[in-house]
C-alpha cells in the first residue's frame, strides 16, 4: 500500500473558481460535509480573470428584458446546438443568483436609481451584464470566497491537485486521488459524490488567455472514469486578445471595450465588421455606421452595431481581415475606444484595460487604438450532464461550469459564463448533496486504484533519460495552434491526429528532475497526459463535424448543415482509445422554439 | 578551443551563444533556490526579448534549464496576485515587471517574499493571510429596501468600498508591513493592511449591520500597531490608498467610538 493521507466527505468539489465555490456553498448549505479542492491558492482561479460581467435579465436598464429574450439570444448565439433546458434554466435563474451575491457582499456598479447597472455585450439584445468596471470576475470570486470562508463549514484544500477519480465495484464514484503541490505527498478522498468544476482546456493551445491550470483535468478524469464529453469540437477563440509584446500575446481584452462603444477597424481605418454580418443576424444588425452609433445611445431607435456580433462571428472576421493583408503591424486589427469615449470615462469603465496596456505594451488606450487578434479562450464542450441536476453519466459524479458541456452549444455569448457558473454551480452542489444524503454506508478507498494511479504519476522520476515536459508542452501548443485553430481543414486535422501519436509517446517518456515538493516540471508532466487526451477528443470531433457552426469553422465545409444541428458528438475513452459517437440532440418543445424563432422587430 | 564539461554551465554557454547569433539580449538572473531548511542564489543566463516581463524569464528557466523551479502564477496579467516576489529587493508582481526597467547587463535578483515562510524557491507559505481572513465576520445585510425585494445602493456610496475590493490579494502589502515583516510574534495579534481594508470596506458597506467593525479592528486585529508609514500603499499594484482611505479613517472611527461618551452610554444601556 502506498502511503497517503485519507479524508472522508459527503461531497468533494474539485476546482474553486466560480462554479466550484458556488457548488461547495450549496452542498454545505444542504447539510453535506464538503471539501473544496483546488490546484492554486483560493481566489486565484480563472474566474478572477473574467472582466465584462454576469449576464442576467434583471431588466434594470431595459425593463423589456426578460428570461425569454436572454434564452433566445443564448440559443441563437450557440447556433441552436445548446441543450435547450440548460439554456432555459440559465436564463430563468441567473437574476436570482446575481441578487444573491449582493447579500454576500458584492458591490456592483449602480444605475442612477440605485439598482445593479447592466452593460451591453456581444449577442445580447439588451444591456444585461452586471459588472464592476472591467473586473467583474474578481468581484464574483472574492464574494463567493468571502461567503464560503465566512460560513466556516467548508474545508478548503489549497494547492492540491487531484489526478484520478476512484470508483466502487458498481462503477459509482467513491473518491478521488491526488497530491499536495507544496510537498508532493499523496492524498485521497473517500466520498459519496464528486462535483467536477475544473474549467477548460485552453492551455493546450499556444495563444491563449488561459493559465497553466486549464489543462482539462476534469474532462480527462471523467473520461477515464467512463463518463462522456460532448461538443468538444467547439473551442471559443475570443476575438480580442493582445498581440504585442510577444510575451503577453493572447491576454484578454474585454468585450466591454466594444460593449461600451469601442470599434474594430483595419489598417485603412475601415469598420470592417459591416462586411461580415451573417444572415442569421442581418435583420437585427445596423447597416451603417450612423445607425450603429445611434444604437449606443438608444437601443430602440436603431439596430445593434456589428462590432457586437457573437464572438465566433467577430473572431472569424478579424482572422479574414488579417489574412487579406488588411491587418495591423503585429498581425492583428485595431480596437479603438480613444476616439469614442473621453479619457475619464475610459479610466472609470475600463480601468484594468487602461492599466494593462499602459504597463505592458506602452499603449495609452485613451489616446490610441489597441492592437488585437483572436485568442483561445473557452471550451464550449465538456462533461455531459443532466440539465436539472448536473449529474453526469457516472453515478455520483456531477459537473458544472466550463468543465460541463451543453449550456452554450456551438458558441458562448460573453457574460453567459459567469452566470453559468452561478446557476449550475448551485444546482450541482444541491443535487450532489441530495445524492450523498441518499447513499447509505461509508465510502471506502479502493487501494489498488490508488496504487495504480501512484505508479503512473511517479513514473517520470524513474526515467534516467527523457525530455523536459515543457518541451513536449510547447510542441503540443504549437501543433494545436497551427492545425486545430480557428479555421480547420480535413488534411490538417488528420495531420494533427498523427502528431498526437508522437506527442503521446513523448509525453509518456518525459523525465523530471528534483523532488516532488512544489515541482512545476513534474506537475506539468502529469497535466500533459490530460491535455493530450482531451485535445485529441477536440480534434476527432472537429474532423467528424463536416460543417461550420459557431466555434468550429471548416474551410472545406464552410456552410452550416441542418443535419448536424441534430447531433452532438460524444467523446468517450474506450479500451485505451478516444472515440467519437454522434448522439441525438434533445429537441426543444414548441413553445420554446417559438421564442427562439420569433423576430423581435 | 572551449572545453565543455557536463555540469559546467552548458546551458548558460549555449544560451549566450544562441542569443549572440540571433541578436537577442541575455539577462543574468540570480534566483533564490531552496526550501525551509535554507538555500542560496543560483545564477542563470537567459535570453529575452523586448517587451518581456520577469515572469517570462522565470518560465524560460523552467522550460530550458530548471524544470523544477518553483514559481506561483496564474493570470499573467496583473489580475490574480499569484506571482509576487522581491525583484532587486523590491516587492513586485513578476508578471507586471518589465525587463526594460533594468539596466542591461546588471544581474537581476529574484527572491521570495520575506515575511512568509519559504516552501520552495520563490513560493512562500501565505496561509497566515487565509487564517486572518477566516476570522473576519462576513457581511450581515439589512433587509432589501426596494419594493421589488432587492437592495438599493448608490454609486457614490459604493465607490470607496469598490476601491478596496480592487485588492487582488497579492499580499505585497502584508510583505512590506514592518509590524510583521521583522516581528514574527506580532502575527498573532495583527491582521495586516490587506485585512484592514477588508474591515474598512465592510465598515462602510451600505448594507452591513454588523456592529463595531472599527472597534473590533482595533481590539481584536491590532489596528493600533500600524503607525502609518504607508509602505503598504507604496507597493500596492492596484494603487489602492490603503492608509489614507482605509486605515486612517478606521483608526479615527475606532477612537471616536471608544472615547465619544454618547456611544459609550448607549452601549452601557444596551448591555443591560
Amino acid at each position: 500500500m502506498i502511503d497517503h493521507e485519507t479524508h472522508t466527505y459527503d461531497v468533494v468539489v474539485i476546482g474553486a473558481g466560480g462554479a466550484g465555490m458556488r457548488a461547495a456553498i450549496e452542498a454545505s448549505g444542504n447539510g453535506a460535509k464538503t471539501a473544496l479542492v483546488c490546484k492554486s491558492l483560493l481566489g486565484k482561479a480563472h474566474t478572477v480573470m473574467a472582466e465584462g460581467g454576469i449576464a442576467a435579465a434583471m431588466g434594470n436598464v431595459y425593463p423589456q428584458d426578460n428570461w425569454k429574450v436572454h434564452f433566445r439570444d443564448t440559443m441563437r448565439g450557440g447556433k441552436f446546438l445548446n441543450n435547450w433546458r440548460m439554456a432555459q434554466l440559465h436564463a430563468q435563474e441567473a437574476p436570482e443568483r446575481v441578487w444573491e451575491l449582493e447579500d454576500w457582499g458584492a458591490l456592483f456598479d449602480r444605475t442612477a436609481d440605485g439598482k445593479i447597472s447592466q452593460r451591453d455585450f456581444g449577442g445580447h439584445r439588451y444591456a444585461r451584464l452586471a459588472h464592476v468596471g472591467d473586473r467583474s470576475g474578481l468581484e464574483m470570486i472574492r464574494t463567493l470566497q468571502q461567503h464560503a470562508v465566512g460560513e466556516g463549514q467548508i474545508d478548503v484544500f489549497m494547492e492540491c491537485t487531484l489526478v484520478e477519480l476512484l470508483l466502487d465495484d458498481s462503477g459509482a464514484v467513491c473518491g478521488a486521488f491526488g497530491y499536495w503541490r507544496p510537498t508532493g505527498d499523496f492524498i485521497s478522498f473517500a466520498c459519496k459524490a464528486v462535483v467536477m468544476a475544473t474549467g477548460g482546456i485552453g492551455r493546450a493551445w499556444k495563444v491563449t488567455s488561459n493559465s497553466w491550470e486549464y489543462s482539462g483535468d476534469g474532462h480527462a478524469m471523467a473520461l477515464r472514469a467512463g463518463a462522456e464529453l460532448i461538443d468538444m469540437e467547439f473551442i471559443q477563440f475570443h476575438p480580442t486578445g493582445m498581440v504585442w509584446p510577444p510575451s503577453i500575446r493572447g491576454a484578454l481584452v474585454t468585450e466591454s471595450v466594444r460593449g461600451d462603444g469601442g470599434i474594430l477597424t483595419n489598417k485603412f481605418g475601415d469598420r470592417f465588421m459591416f462586411n461580415y454580418v451573417p444572415d442569421l443576424f442581418r435583420k437585427e444588425t445596423a447597416e451603417t455606421e450612423e445607425e450603429a452609433d445611434l444604437w449606443y445611445k438608444d437601443h430602440s431607435a436603431a439596430r445593434r452595431t456589428p462590432d457586437l456580433l457573437p464572438r465566433d462571428e467577430v473572431a472569424r472576421a478579424i482572422n479574414a481581415e488579417v489574412k487579406a493583408g488588411r491587418g495591423s503591424p503585429h498581425g492583428g486589427v485595431y480596437l479603438d475606444v480613444s476616439s469614442r469615449l473621453s479619457a475619464d470615462v475610459i479610466k472609470r469603465r475600463l480601468p484594468s484595460m487602461y492599466h494593462q496596456f499602459l504597463e505592458l505594451a506602452d499603449v495609452d488606450i485613451t489616446k490610441e487604438p489597441m492592437e488585437i487578434a483572436p485568442t483561445c479562450h473557452y471550451t464550449m464542450g465538456g462533461i455531459r450532464v443532466d440539465a436539472e441536476t448536473e449529474a453526469t453519466t457516472i453515478p455520483g459524479l456531477f459537473a458544472c461550469g466550463e468543465s460541463a458541456g451543453g449550456m452554450h452549444g456551438a458558441n458562448r455569448l460573453g457574460g453567459n459564463s459567469l452566470s453559468d457558473l452561478l446557476v449550475f454551480g448551485k444546482r450541482a452542489g444541491e443535487h450532489a448533496a441530495q445524492y450523498a444524503a441518499g447513499k447509505a454506508g461509508a465510502p471506502t478507498i479502493p487501494e489498488t486504484q490508488v496504487t495504480d494511479a501512484t505508479r503512473e504519476v511517479l513514473a517520470p522520476f524513474e526515467r534516467v533519460d527523457g525530455e523536459n515536459p515543457y518541451t513536449v508542452l510547447n510542441d503540443m501548443q504549437e501543433m494545436l495552434h497551427n492545425l486545430v485553430g480557428i479555421i480547420r481543414i480535413e488534411a490538417e486535422l488528420k495531420e494533427a491526429l498523427e502528431r498526437f501519436v508522437e506527442l503521446k509517446e513523448r509525453a509518456g517518456k518525459v523525465r523530471v528532475i528534483g523532488t516532488r515538493a512544489y515541482n512545476p516540471g513534474w506537475n506539468t508532466a502529469i497535466d500533459l497526459r490530460n491535455m493530450l487526451m482531451v485535445a485529441e477528443g477536440c480534434t476527432k470531433a472537429a474532423l467528424a463535424r463536416r460543417e461550420s457552426r459557431g466555434g468550429h469553422t471548416r474551410e472545406d465545409f464552410p456552410v452550416t448543415d441542418p443535419e448536424f444541428a441534430k447531433i452532438n458528438h460524444a467523446v468517450r475513452y474506450e479500451n485505451g482509445e478516444v472515440t467519437i459517437t454522434p448522439t441525438p440532440l434533445p429537441q426543444m418543445p414548441d413553445d420554446l422554439r417559438q421564442i427562439v424563432e420569433e423576430n423581435p422587430e | 578551443m572551449t572545453l565543455i564539461q557536463k555540469g559546467s554551465g552548458l546551458g548558460q554557454w549555449s544560451a549566450e551563444r544562441k542569443a549572440e547569433a540571433t541578436g537577442q539580449k541575455v539577462a543574468t538572473m540570480r534566483v533564490w533556490r531552496g526550501d525551509a531548511t535554507g538555500g542560496r542564489f543560483e545564477e542563470f543566463q537567459v535570453p529575452y526579448e523586448d517587451g518581456e516581463v520577469v515572469l517570462d524569464i522565470l518560465h524560460r528557466i523552467q522550460a530550458t534549464q530548471a524544470s523544477d523551479l518553483a514559481v506561483r502564477w496564474n493570470c499573467k496579467a496583473g489580475k490574480c496576485g499569484s506571482c509576487s516576489a522581491e525583484v532587486n529587493g523590491k516587492p513586485r508582481l513578476t508578471c507586471m515587471t518589465r525587463m526594460s526597467i533594468f539596466e542591461s547587463g546588471d544581474p537581476i535578483t529574484v527572491n521570495p517574499l520575506r515575511t512568509f515562510p519559504v516552501i520552495k524557491d520563490l513560493v512562500t507559505d501565505v496561509s497566515f493571510n487565509y487564517e486572518v481572513a477566516a476570522k473576519i465576520r462576513p457581511l450581515k445585510p439589512v433587509a432589501p429596501a426596494g419594493d421589488d425585494g432587492h437592495h438599493r445602493m448608490f454609486q457614490e456610496d459604493v465607490n470607496r468600498g469598490q476601491e478596496f475590493r480592487k485588492c487582488i490579494e497579492c499580499f505585497l502589502c502584508q510583505n512590506v508591513c514592518h509590524v510583521i515583516r521583522d516581528h514574527e510574534e506580532n502575527k498573532q495579534h495583527f491582521a495586516g493592511p490587506r485585512f484592514f481594508i477588508r474591515m474598512a470596506e465592510l465598515d462602510m458597506h451600505p448594507l452591513d449591520t454588523e456592529p463595531n467593525r472599527a472597534e473590533r479592528a482595533q481590539d481584536d486585529f491590532g489596528l493600533g500597531y500600524c503607525n502609518i508609514t504607508k509602505c503598504c500603499t507604496d507597493v500596492c499594484p492596484e494603487h489602492i490608498h490603503i492608509t489614507d482611505n482605509g486605515i486612517i479613517p478606521m483608526k479615527e472611527r475606532a477612537m471616536s467610538a471608544k472615547y465619544d461618551p454618547i456611544p459609550w452610554i448607549i452601549r452601557k444601556i444596551r448591555r443591560r
